[in-house]
């Protein structure tokens, strides 16, 4: 009865929540460059321009397909909408000192930055990767997006438009 | 509990009147599972773990509630019963996790549950692999403070997660970090960039032992340094562990440490990384007597290439925690557009190698067996090393795009594996392996993709070797289809084949993916312990959302 109790309470909570507001802020948390300085995502910023944060790691096939087709279409997303990608890997110690020359090596233009214990992943709720988040001009998460499939960079396109 | 309640009960009203943020996922796996002659797996067959539910279920959500410096969250977890291959701690359902977080002028304070990390993790490292069943999160307090920009402090108390329940022993650790160009201003337009770290950890535990006098508390202590100049990075870690007799190292007195150095260089198409580990008796858990993957405090990383490819994830390499030492060197390249080699699209290169070996051992005197309980185990040469290999492997992976709706994918791994020492394989030894892989990828047209692989692994101990194929279908971006077999015909024993179809639907954050078929038996390895899944046959669904 307890429990059900609670359940209910949190349930209700939840649905309120959702009614309120579709829109959600980016949270708050502190992750690392690749040179080691601490940065907070609050710092995020792209000049009132949509910014695109993508979760990937060095061992995740389908995040690097991801970030390779958009990074052949980067320059046109850039010029029509003035859009910034973020990659933020969730590579642990195994594979930390890898991230930047795999993503040199891969010819990225992105900012790389890391999430070496998750926290940022799960502020955002990430349940697998690759998981990506379209902000707009006020850091607020307009859509999001898991896993990916091949031509899905141009449903992110369409959405990364609609804010122009 | 009803304390507990009526405080939900009035959070949530809290919650309620103001205008805070909710979010959360949620996950739901299902299998039913089916009997399998091949297998010899069945109700009749107990070794094979057929489960006579024939029906099991793994699920949890995380709600989340934020509102400017406050936060606040619950987990629900559920395993009615676990599925196969799940530690069997995890029985039943419950609120495993919840915390309350708030930051205010520089300082932030976490109670309740949280997961932490102190600088690579070989100190301290809370974290989960809920796909693993890894879950070591702290339940305690935590302090983070800023006092001044580029010094940033932590502290923190606590007992570790065991399952539905925690571990008895007490966890305590500070560190700090200090990014010496943003604290000092004389240092801030410096190329340049330093941090310096150090940490302090302690845990405690009551010796009820009547044959030693065991060490209450065990202190490890840990110092860093990361130096980065324009393209080069170079970054260590040494930790010192005091005298930790315990289950996992045979009950010695001897001190442990760790050391774990990396240095990359790296430009646009260019990529070089080199990492180096020792570690001799680190294993550090704040119950002496557990073992597998519980109530680990630290996390040693395995200097090896984590692969995605099914038959190169057949012989995993885990971390030996009581010794070991090991090289790491990646190479990525990209052979640049409009070269011979290069074409159209240019290539990628991508290069690894890694070995580990064992560490030096000596007998402590002549009369003492090496590891015997209650000495100091033996002593050990920091320079040289051991005899005995553990692992080594090559591979290298050639990425090539032909035009616009062709690519293909080549990869190659030797690997040597030695079984007996990683995963207790005594009769196998030395698991010499070759491995294979075409994957291609072609663009039927616009959002339609079809992606094959052709796997083959050559070996001649163990099951022999396997051959492997898949074809994935996928229509953007809501669907896919699968099908895929992998088939041991080099075994001696029972040439079996494990073929799997599957489908799934994604939208947004929502993922459902069905499958049918059969599962291999292997082995899984997160941080230092590997864990073996029995081979399976069955239906499974998979459910994910966020919010």
């Amino acid at each position: 009865m307890k429990n059900a109790l609670l359940a209910l309470a949190i349930f209700s909570s939840t649905l309120t929540a959702l009614a309120q507001d579709k829109i959600s802020i980016f949270p708050s948390v502190n992750i690392k460059s690749t040179d080691g300085k601490m940065i907070n995502t609050n710092s995020f910023e792209n000049d009132g321009n949509p910014i695109v944060v993508s979760f990937w790691a060095t061992w995740c096939k389908p995040c690097a397909k991801e970030l390779d087709a958009i990074t052949e279409v980067y320059d046109d997303w850039q010029e029509e909408t003035g859009v910034k990608v973020i990659a933020i890997s969730i590579d642990d110690a195994r594979n930390a000192v890898k991230v930047a020359p795999y993503a040199n090596g891969k010819d990225w233009p992105f900012e790389i930055y890391l999430d070496s214990n998750s926290d940022l992943k799960r502020a955002l709720n990430v349940n697998a990767i690759p998981h990506t988040f379209l902000l707009n001009s006020k850091n607020e998460i307009v859509w999001q997006h898991t896993s990916y499939f091949d031509g899905d960079e141009e449903e992110l396109f369409e959405e990364i438009q609609k804010l122009k | 509990m009803k304390n507990l309640l009526s405080i939900l009960v009035l959070c949530t009203g809290t919650l309620l009147a103001q205008s805070g943020q909710l979010s959360g996922n949620f996950q739901s796996d299902f299998q039913l599972y089916l009997e399998d002659e091949a297998l010899d797996f069945n109700l009749e067959n107990p070794s094979s773990g057929f489960p006579s539910e024939r029906f099991l279920s793994n699920g949890f959500a995380n709600i989340m509630y934020t509102n400017s410096n406050f936060s606040a969250g619950i987990r629900y977890e559920a395993y009615q019963n676990a599925l196969l291959g799940y530690p069997s701690g995890y029985k039943g359902e419950g609120i495993t996790y919840r915390y309350a977080q708030f930051s205010k002028n520089g300082l932030d304070v976490t109670v309740g549950n949280f997961y932490e990390q102190f600088g690579s993790g070989m100190i301290l490292r809370a974290y989960e692999e809920r796909n693993l069943g890894y879950d070591n999160a702290f339940d305690g307090i935590r302090l983070k403070y800023s006092p001044l920009k580029g010094v940033y402090l932590k502290s923190l108390v606590g007992r570790q997660r065991l399952f539905f329940d925690k571990g008895e022993g007490l966890v305590r650790g500070v560190d700090g970090e200090v990014s010496l160009n943003e604290a000092f201003v004389g240092l801030n337009e410096i190329k340049t960039q330093v941090l310096l770290g150090a940490s302090f950890v302690s845990k405690y535990q009551k010796d009820l032992n009547p044959a030693y006098n065991l060490p209450e508390n065990v202190g490890s202590w840990a110092s860093r340094m990361s130096v980065n100049h324009r393209r080069w990075n170079f970054n260590s870690e040494y930790v010192h562990k005091y005298n930790d007799p315990s289950a996992v190292n045979n009950y010695i007195y001897k001190t442990g440490n760790a050391l774990l150095m990396s240095g990359s260089y790296s430009k646009r198409g260019f990529g070089l990384s080199l990492a180096a580990k020792r570690i001799d008796n680190m294993d550090y858990r704040s119950e002496r007597d557990q073992n597998l993957q519980n109530l680990i405090i630290n996390y040693l990383p395995a200097l090896t290439k984590q692969h995605a490819y099914t038959l190169a994830t057949i012989y995993p390499y885990g971390t030996i925690t009581t010794g070991e030492m090991g090289l790491q060197a990646e190479l990525n390249y990209k052979v640049k557009k409009g070269s011979r080699l290069g074409g159209k699209y240019g290539m990628g290169v991508l290069a690894n190698f890694s070995n580990v070996y064992a560490i030096d051992k000596q007998q402590i005197d002549a009369f003492t067996p090496l590891d015997s309980t209650g000495t100091l185990g033996y002593s050990s040469d920091f320079f040289k090393v051991g005899e005995e290999k553990y692992f080594q492997e090559f591979s290298i992976e050639l990425s090539k795009k032909v035009n616009k709706k062709l690519k293909f994918i080549g990869t190659y791994i030797n690997t040597e594996y030695n079984s007996a020492a990683i995963v207790g394989y005594s009769y196998h030894g030395m698991i010499y392996s070759d491995i294979f892989v075409l994957e291609t990828q072609y663009k039927i047209k616009s959002k339609h993709s079809i992606r094959t692989e052709i796997q083959h692994l050559s070996t001649e101990q163990h099951e022999g070797n396997w051959v492997m194929g898949l074809a994935e279908y996928t229509i953007s971006p809501h669907y896919f289809f699968a099908v895929q077999n992998l088939y041991n015909y080099g075994n001696t024993d029972k040439k079996i084949s494990y073929p799997t179809v599957s489908a799934g639907y994604n939208k947004g954050t929502s993922r459902f993916a069905l499958s049918y078929g059969k599962q291999r038996a292997g082995i899984f390895c997160v941080g230092g312990v590997c864990r073996n899944v029995p081979a399976s046959n069955g239906l499974s669904l998979s459910i994910t959302s966020s919010f």
